[in-house]
């Protein structure tokens, strides 16, 4: 008699899995993280030390940690609402780069204004510029059936591409000492200081980003729209049989995240950067389907899960200092994904013990 | 369990012995039992089975006639009991192990890859080189009648074609037993007369058919032995040829047929529904075109849309519902209370007062993975369960309450999944969710297909009740029977084309009958 | 000339990694499974194909080490698509993450190393053919195998009843399964096949094409190679034209860019991203030529009812 495990679907979901699903993740990743990093020689504890004590230490870090949370959750706030109505928008990051470079144009184009008007244009051109450039891949999906997977993948390659075009040449600062980049931001294209007089870097935006995913909360959690979204996602033909347009579904999720994913580009060229450069984010928009995927594609999980991700990216930064190499937090990041969507199948599938071969 | 013949059967095994050369039974069953969780689908079936014999297999949709052919295919094993194949005791492990014994099987939804070839497809199990193959396709298709090209591409067949390709894939293999799931309910008559033919033949050469069927008729017409099954057991095994169709109904469902009572409607309600010369090709170049269409319902009758499946009722359901639109400039083709309503989508004919409820409960009526209370938004958001775009919980939770229980729907509450109600309550939940919009004009597609008799029964009644308030109702339905037990007025489509409409009282199953195989001239004189 | 030359015998070079790349995803998509990770394999495959030979001077060792290392990735998306059903894209978004991880975590202390790449074959009397000979014939080893690992695949995908199998479980993985066909173990070994085609891809970019180590090296050829499948609508001959037309783009960029003819070096490199765009959306928007190419069941995860 042979035994074996058989993975059976659950009738209905299980609350206890899911509220255990976040634990057992990270400690499987914690734990593939010591022996990954004491094969490479690396003292494990002080891995681990800089990740998850170091970023909680001092104010310095705390604020390192809120710079790095506002585009992790913006953005996975944004893609969940597409990954709620299976629409794969896989193009955060060239959002991010389009929505980054329309803002720019405002301060590049008026270097010296002090006007208080700047920074909300700012918002709104970028926001409007990343929905631009997600509603390319809405267009090719809606009327030609493209895939928007592979749009939006090609997408970010081409704003990226953009990006380097115009900091190299038209938008190049003529006394960048020939940097690729543009001439730095005047004051009121920047976000204020949450802390006043200090040399924290941490800034008003993730008010904004708050305050979005309260928006976001209340769209997915009771709005109707909201709701006819996730019919589309979950049963396309009963969308269809209710009257719930895909079309609108696919715009709606797309451009939810273009905007999102745009006004996180603001955010960060108006924040720790201050001018347009090559590298505008370290990978926010692949992060953040990490963390729309750890949040349980819930917006109150979302925050919960960029502050976590969070503290990881801050985390490295330190470790790098102790001589961990600063690719160390990628790694760990794959592990939580892997780690997070298999034992996500416990939500939904349970373990049964099954006597295989003959009675 | 081990099993071995039983003791009786040992006994009976020393007497008979030496006949079983001359007529050992090619199947037996003993026991069978299968289980999917709590849910018994077979429970202790015995089955004997002799060459050549054409045995049917009765039963409702859900007796467990499906379950019970699948376990004998290989497709899964049996909880409890065993199989003896041509005397001998078998594991069933594969389908591709039933085939190598000598078994074929034509399941009611075709085993056929659409972007492959004819000659592609059955290299899939009968193992040749593809030339070879062609040419005994070419063989086979024209000993027993059954035409197909080896070299077309399934994406381009017809049902019928499809199953003929289906069949000869299983006759390649030489078998003994022949498996066919429901084939007459994708035929029409003429082709059900020509397949009759072939498995008559099929007989004669000595091969066992085991034929799935809740079509008492068809039965009687066909098949030497019957075994009747009802809630996975089985209730009586008969002769069909000398049992009458009251007596194998009564196996089959355990008591009379119930029926639905109503006066006849008067007919001179205003017209609700209307559709005026309605074309329609769908997108895939296969699907059945519907070709001018005429249709009128009124207020306070019951239109039943008679014919075999797949000519044309889908996109009709669907030009109706909204889920396809007509463009804008032939919208006065479909009319809703003397609006043009073709090119709306099913929010909008909602909100005019069209109700739908599709044959498809699963995935299309009611999503899956969601609650009832969710489930009763897709529909009924327009009665005060929404408010400045903002879902209303406790109105949502009420209406749904409501829909339980007026239709005495048996589920774990307003909560429960609609994937974890069963067939039957899931079509109450809906048919009670559309009927609580109290629709002007409602569209029933297929109301009590695959559902117990009990629920079948009470979704006609509804029907019928709903008929008395004034509601002009379209009932499109492949059971003859059904149409004629509430129906008013019946029209018949064939080939995408709609038959004129005649009053049931003034015909009969015959005529119906020559009008679904598209002679529809012969009975202009009945239609009004 | 001498340019055009340049450009049409490079193009072979530039090509090989993208096509090896493609043509094991296209075996995975054909089985019904997205792994979006192939930019992740490369890059894992490519640091310890450039370890191994840079320790031990053999390039074939380089290439096996490669190819193992891809496939270890590849094992942990099929392990999460077919062990726990878990979403396709975001298992392959995971596992590429990691490897991108991987790649730079490892090859961090050889940053800049340098190897010699393997003597290109030279073929007697052909090679001297003008405009022909140098194009054709004066290549490496590996971009020969590849285009006859690319004849294989075809007669594979259009001939054999393996072949074919493949296919129809990338259609209907249902139907598959009651034939009696294992739909599980079959797309396994697509996604391990693809693992290691995606592995020989980084091996040859990081020891044969560019012998230098540099972090991030793969430069989004992972994703070239993930548009060239769509790009050739799953037919094996159209993914090696497109893997050509883009293998000779990358290199008109590097042509481009040392001619200084006006043409930003960043339109050259956006080419095969925007004309995989275009061409995804030509195909798509006739909806049965995409039935009859694309596998119908892509994305979908299958599980066997018991």
């Amino acid at each position: 008699m042979n035994l074996r495990l058989e993975i059976v679907p659950r009738t209905a979901p299980s609350t206890q899995a899911l509220m255990m699903v976040p634990a057992i993740t990270i400690a499987l990743s914690v734990l593939c993280a010591i022996v990954l990093f004491t094969a490479l020689n690396h003292s494990p504890s002080l891995v681990l030390y800089s990740f998850f004590v170091e970023p909680f230490l001092d104010s310095y870090n705390l604020s390192e940690v809120l710079i790095k949370a506002g585009p992790l959750i913006l953005i996975a706030q944004g893609l969940a609402i597409g990954f709620r109505a299976k629409v794969w928008n896989i193009g955060a990051e060239g959002q991010l780069t389009i929505g980054a470079i329309f803002a720019a144009l405002i301060p590049i184009t008026w270097p010296q204004s002090q006007s208080a008007l700047m920074l909300p244009v700012m918002i709104l051109v970028g926001g409007l510029a990343g929905a631009a450039w997600a509603s390319i891949a809405a267009l090719l999906r809606t009327r030609f059936n493209a895939s928007e997977i592979i749009v939006t993948l090609m997408l970010n390659q081409i704003a990226f591409q953009i990006l380097l075009y115009l900091i190299n040449g038209p938008l190049k600062d003529p006394r960048g000492f020939s940097f690729p980049q543009s001439v730095p931001f005047p004051e009121a294209a920047m976000f204020p200081p949450l802390v006043e007089d200090s040399l924290l870097r941490a800034n008003m935006s993730i008010w904004l980003v708050l305050l979005i995913s309260v928006l976001a909360w209340v769209f997915v959690a009771r709005s109707f729209a909201g709701f006819r979204l996730l019919v589309g996602g979950l049963a396309p033909n009963a969308a269809r049989y209710a009257g719930f347009s895909a079309n609108r579904a696919i715009w709606i999720s797309l451009l939810a995240g273009g905007v999102a994913a745009g006004i996180a580009g603001v955010g960060e060229i108006s924040g720790p950067i201050g001018k347009l450069q090559p590298i505008l984010s370290p990978g926010y928009g692949f992060a953040a389907i990490i963390v729309a995927f750890l949040g349980g594609l819930n917006p109150i999980g979302i925050v919960l899960a960029g502050f976590f991700m969070a503290v990881i990216f801050v985390g490295a930064d330190g470790a790098v200092l102790a001589g961990i190499p600063a690719s160390a937090p990628v790694v760990f990041q794959g592990f939580i994904l892997i780690f997070y969507l298999a034992s996500y199948t416990l939500v939904n599938f349970k373990f049964r013990r099954v006597r295989g071969g003959t009675v | 369990m081990p099993c071995g013949p039983s003791q009786h059967d040992r006994k009976y095994t020393v007497i008979v012995t030496h006949l079983s050369e001359i007529s050992s039974p090619l199947l037996q069953l003993r026991g069978i039992t299968k289980r999917y969780g709590s849910f018994i689908a077979n429970q202790g079936i015995d089955l004997t089975l002799q060459p050549g014999e054409i045995h049917a297999i009765l039963g409702e949709n859900g007796a467990g006639k499906s379950t019970l052919m699948k376990t004998i295919f290989g497709v899964h094993k049996p909880d409890e009991g065993c199989i003896l194949w041509k005397g001998q005791e078998v594991q069933m492990d594969s389908p591709g192990q039933a085939r190598s014994m000598g078994i074929g099987m034509v399941f009611q939804h075709f085993s056929l890859f659409e972007t492959v070839s004819v000659v592609e497809n059955i290299s899939l199990t009968v193992l040749e080189p593809l030339s070879l193959l062609a040419e005994r396709i070419r063989a086979k298709s024209e000993e027993f009648g059954l035409p197909v090209d080896p070299m077309a591409l399934v994406h381009g067949l017809s049902v019928g074609e499809r199953q003929r390709v289906e069949i000869i894939r299983c006759l390649l293999q030489e078998p003994d037993l022949l498996i066919l799931d429901e084939p007459t309910s994708v035929l029409p008559p003429p082709n059900v007369k020509q397949l009759f033919g072939t498995l008559r033949q099929l007989s004669e050469k000595g091969i066992a058919i085991l034929y799935i069927s809740h079509k008492l008729d068809e039965i009687r017409a066909l098949c030497h032995s019957a075994t009747i099954l009802r809630h996975g057991q089985v209730t009586g095994t008969a002769d069909p040829a000398s049992s009458t169709s009251k007596h194998l109904a009564k196996l089959m469902i355990g008591r009379d047929i119930p029926h639905a009572t109503h006066a006849e409607a008067d007919g001179e309600g205003e017209v609700r529904l209307a559709v005026h010369d309605l074309s329609y090709s769908d997108p895939d170049p296969h699907a059945i075109s519907l070709k001018n269409i005429e249709l009128e319902v009124r207020s306070g009758e019951i239109m039943g849309v008679a014919g075999v499946s797949g000519n044309g009722q889908s996109a009709l359901s669907r030009l109706l519902s909204g889920e396809d639109v007509l463009p804008a400039g032939q919208a006065g083709r479909i009319q809703l209370l003397g609006n043009p309503a073709g090119h709306l989508n099913p929010e909008h004919r909602r909100k005019i007062g069209l109700s739908f409820v599709p044959e498809e409960r699963l995935g299309r009526g009611a999503a899956p993975p969601m609650s009832l209370s969710d489930n009763g938004l897709l529909t009924a958001h327009r009665r005060g369960l929404v408010k400045h775009g903002l879902i209303r919980r406790t109105e949502r939770d009420r209406f749904t309450e409501r829909c339980i229980e007026e239709m005495d729907v048996r589920a774990q509450g307003k909560h429960a999944l609609a994937s974890s109600l069963s067939g039957g309550n899931l079509q109450k939940y809906i048919v009670g969710r559309e009927m609580q919009l109290e629709p002007k004009v409602l569209v029933v597609s297929q109301p009590t297909w695959g559902i117990d008799v009990g629920a079948a029964a009470m979704v006609r009644q509804k029907l019928v009740d709903l008929r008395e308030t004034g509601a002009a109702i379209l009932v499109i339905s492949e059971e003859l029977e059904e149409l004629f037990e509430i129906s008013d007025r019946m029209v018949v489509m064939y080939d995408g084309r709609m038959s004129p409409s005649v009053r049931t009282r003034n015909t009969n199953a015959e005529q119906i009958g020559q009008m679904m195989i598209g002679q529809f001239g012969t009975v202009q004189e009945a239609a009004e | 000339m001498d340019t055009l030359v340049f450009v049409l015998a490079g193009a072979f070079a530039t090509a090989t990694p993208l096509l090896l790349a493609a043509l094991g995803e296209l075996v995975v998509e054909k089985s019904g499974v997205i792994n979006l990770s192939v930019e992740g394999m490369m890059a894992v495959a490519a640091v310890i194909a450039f370890v191994i030979t840079y320790t031990s001077g053999s390039h074939l060792l380089g290439f096996v080490g490669g190819a193992l290392a891809a496939m270890l990735l590849s094992l942990i998306f099929a392990v999460l698509v077919l062990v726990f059903s878990a979403n396709q894209v975001a298992s392959g978004l995971a596992v590429g993450i990691l490897g991108l991880g991987m790649s730079a975590l490892l090859g961090r202390s050889y940053e800049s190393f340098t190897l010699t790449a393997p003597a290109k074959i030279t073929v007697p009397v052909l090679s001297n053919i003008p405009l022909v000979g140098p194009i054709l014939f004066q290549q490496d080893l590996v971009v020969y195998l590849t285009i006859a690992a690319s004849a294989g695949l075809i007669w594979f995908m259009q001939k054999s009843r393996n072949g074919l199998v493949l296919r129809v479980i990338g259609e209907d993985p249902h139907i598959a399964h009651n034939l009696g066909f294992r739909v599980l173990r079959t797309r396994f070994l697509a996604i391990l096949f693809g693992g290691f085609m995606a592995g020989l891809a980084g091996a040859y970019a990081a020891t044969v094409l560019t012998p230098v180590w540099s972090q991030g090296m793969i430069v989004g050829r992972g994703w070239i190679a993930l548009a060239l499948v769509v790009f050739g609508t799953w037919r094996v001959l159209r993914v090696v034209i497109g893997a050509y037309i883009f293998g000779a783009l990358l290199l008109a960029d590097l042509a481009v860019q040392s001619l200084d003819i006006g043409i930003p070096s960043q339109v050259m490199t956006s080419m095969p991203y925007l004309m995989t765009i275009l061409v995804l959306a030509l195909v798509s928007r006739d909806a049965l030529r995409i039935k009859l190419n694309a596998p119908v069941a892509l994305g979908e995860n299958y599980r066997p009812a018991h």
